[in-house]
């Protein structure tokens, strides 16, 4: 980890106290919600940006960090507990870090709770399988392979006869390499390390599990404690137990998040998010690096100012087949008799389906017969089978339209913003000429690259902006919203036909240079309308979606 | 083929010489992982009466994985499917490296006394099991004697 620089700033802060704290954070936390660049160096956005009702705080954390977190609590519980550390991490994680509970629990019933969680004293009867009387009705094992004719097992007693037969791989030890070569927990159901160590790679390597790995013996619920998996497995795979024993701490915390990003170790930590505020917020946070994140679902990027749930539905819909259903419904008819779909791709509309040889009329969809003489022309449109066919007809186009419009101008941006990261490359070239030709210093030409920034970043929230009108009911509303998504959008498009001018001379440059300032921050200033007035909407309940959120 | 873990050869050594009452299990000539194997249905159950055929196999991480067990006989029994598949917990989640296959089939064998529709396999046979249980008893019963005798 490359964090140790950083550590030192996050040191005071407890994780559990932070519900508590919030304010006191907000200062610092601001500087990290926009970039930096438009801070330092963007003529056209000066002032610092304000913290909006709709902003979350949050913090990057560590992996190295979130093993303090846990070192931490573990260490509280243990002095109020007064139980080994390795107990109270496991009573921790039966307890799903909710310190609280635990407490409760184990006041007051030190007992049960110690064995709900895995730990039950040696003298526990509920963990000696071998006491229980057999029952060949009942489906566990643990009656029944304590039957009359289980006789394999020689276990707990012959340590003191001496040699000892591990019940597992049935290799003998001797009385002198007992206590080096084979192992039993306080459940006193003894193994040899050899059989230990593989179920151990078994349950870590193939299964993934880590908090939860109960003794070998079948029906015993004590969960092997960390530090006698690290002793008995090898460096990678003690290495694997405790990054899974981490990734259980951060998936069991509603208040913390991987980072998305490939390659990305470092773990989001937001209060102010729980899955309960998530139909008003979208909590889009940008992680140490670089890259930002929704902390409500775990988008690797940010989907503002669409909510979560609308966005998982979004997704949905693109990606599987519910739009071929009506793209069938919109091109094709049923035959009334016995129900084929029949796609009408030319000829006239007396129909007669292959399958059922039915005839009917393709326009009223009533039967031929009816239609008596008049072929080629049907003038029983206004018949009641008809108009009930059509009504389904017309209503599924409509909606195929409706979808395709959006999805559409929502694609189109997506697409957009990639061209526009080429342009990137583009705007260093002009940089440059424009330095050398334009006497222009360094500073003066960012400009170009902050515009392209501005772009992008328009684009993103109107690819979005397209998906959240899609499930918006029409109303007032919905008006205002789409009239603010058609500036940005014009906004947008003059910027990038701007940017893609090419410099001919010392003049032009100085009026390109000022024509994309002006328009960057007019594009600026345009997205944050959107954003702002978008983004509060949710917090005075002003949408109203198709769907339910 | 490698050469057998002194587990399995204890395991098998002990089911030849003293198999558990209503339990046979034996190798195959060819292939000493793969076990035939009869459990005779438990008494005053519907199977009552029946022999059940059933293969095992112990794979090659066997004791650390479970062994695979498969119905050969047909069996109306709503934990167990037309392919002879058994849902039962200690051979998929609730496997112990210190069970074995006698431990496996005597499991089995109380599976047949105990038919547990809350949990079921073959879902047209466990509705049917919920609904009208005396019916669905009397079709194992028919199956034990039509596929079991």
């Amino acid at each position: 980890m490359s964090s140790d620089g950083e550590n030192d700033e996050f040191l005071y802060e407890d994780a559990y106290d932070d519900a508590f704290d919030q304010d006191d954070e907000v200062d610092d936390l601001d500087s990290m919600s926009e970039p930096d660049v438009y801070d330092a160096l963007s003529p056209a956005i000066e002032e610092a940006p304000q913290r909006k009702p709709y902003d979350v705080s949050w913090k990057v954390k560590t992996l190295q960090e979130i093993i303090d977190m846990q070192t931490k609590e573990i260490s509280k519980i243990q002095s109020v507990l007064e139980v080994p550390p390795s107990s109270a991490a496991i009573l921790l994680r039966h307890y799903v870090w909710n310190s609280e509970k635990l407490q409760e629990q184990f006041w007051n019933d030190p007992a049960s709770a110690l064995e709900e969680a895995g730990l039950s004293p040696p003298s526990s009867p509920t963990t000696r399988t071998s006491t229980l009387p057999p029952s060949p009705t009942r489906r566990t094992t643990r009656s029944l392979k304590a039957g009359p004719s289980t006789s394999l097992p020689k276990r707990a007693r012959s340590i003191n006869t001496g040699s000892f037969e591990c019940p597992i791989c049935c290799m003998e030890f001797d009385e002198l390499s007992v206590p080096s070569q084979t192992y039993s927990m306080g459940c006193e159901h003894r193994f040899c390390k050899d059989c230990w160590k593989e179920y151990l790679v078994v349950k870590i390597k193939g299964e993934g599990e880590s908090a939860k790995i109960q003794c070998m013996e079948s029906g015993c619920g004590r969960v092997v404690r960390e530090e006698v998996i690290d002793d008995l497995v090898e460096k990678d795979v003690s290495r694997r137990y405790h990054n899974l024993l981490n990734a259980a701490f951060v998936a069991d915390s509603s208040t913390l998040r991987w980072c998305p990003h490939p390659n990305c170790e470092y773990i989001i930590q937001c209060t102010q998010a729980p899955p309960r505020m998530l139909n008003q917020l979208v909590p889009t946070v940008e992680c140490k690096c670089g890259h930002d994140l929704c902390f409500g679902c775990g988008y690797a990027a940010s989907h503002r100012p669409v909510l979560c749930k609308i966005v998982r539905l979004w997704e949905k819909k693109c990606a599987d087949d519910s739009e071929t259903a009506n793209w069938l419904q919109a091109n094709t008819k049923e035959c009334t008799k016995c129900q084929s779909t029949i796609e009408k791709n030319g000829g006239c509309n007396h129909m007669t389906c292959k399958k059922c040889k039915w005839e009917f009329c393709w326009v009223c969809m009533g039967p031929w017969s009816e239609h008596g003489t008049a072929w080629y022309q049907c003038n029983r449109f206004d018949e009641k089978s008809g108009i009930d066919a059509r009504d389904t007809q017309a209503k599924s186009r409509a909606s195929l339209e409706r979808y395709l419009h959006y999805f559409s101008r929502w694609a189109n941006h997506e697409h957009s913003a990639k061209l526009d990261g080429e342009l990137y490359q583009k705007t260093e070239k002009k940089m440059e000429q424009m330095q050398n030709s334009g006497n222009l210093s360094w500073i003066e030409v960012q400009f170009a690259k902050q515009a392209v920034d501005v772009a992008i970043k328009a684009r993103v929230t109107l690819k979005w902006s397209y998906c959240m009108a899609f499930y918006l009911k029409r109303n007032n509303m919905t008006e205002l919203f789409e009239d603010n998504q058609r500036d940005l959008e014009r906004a947008v498009e003059t910027l990038g036909y701007s940017l893609e001018q090419s410099i001919s001379d010392t003049e032009s440059i100085a009026k390109l240079r000022q024509d994309i300032t002006n328009q960057a921050a007019y594009v600026q200033k345009r997205h944050d309308i959107l954003m702002d007035d978008t983004l509060k909407g949710y917090l005075e309940r002003r949408w109203e979606f198709s769907v339910d959120i | 083929m490698s050469a057998l873990p002194k587990r399995i050869l204890k395991e098998t050594e002990r089911l030849m010489a003293d198999s558990p009452p209503g339990i046979s299990a034996a190798p195959k000539d060819d292939n000493l992982r793969h076990f035939d194997v009869t459990v005779t249905g438990p008494e005053s159950s519907p199977y009552e009466g029946g022999i059940f055929k059933l293969e095992l196999f112990l794979p090659e991480e066997y004791p650390m994985n479970p062994p695979k067990v498969r119905f050969l006989t047909k069996i109306y029994h709503p934990n167990i499917d037309k392919l002879g598949r058994i849902c039962l917990d200690i051979l998929k989640d609730k496997w112990s490296p210190a069970l074995q296959i006698r431990t496996v089939l005597l499991s089995i064998q109380a599976l047949l006394g105990a038919p547990n529709p809350d949990d079921p396999l073959a879902n047209d046979v466990a509705q049917h099991w919920k609904e009208n249980q005396s019916a669905a008893i009397e079709q194992a019963r028919e199956w034990t004697r039509q596929f079991a005798q």
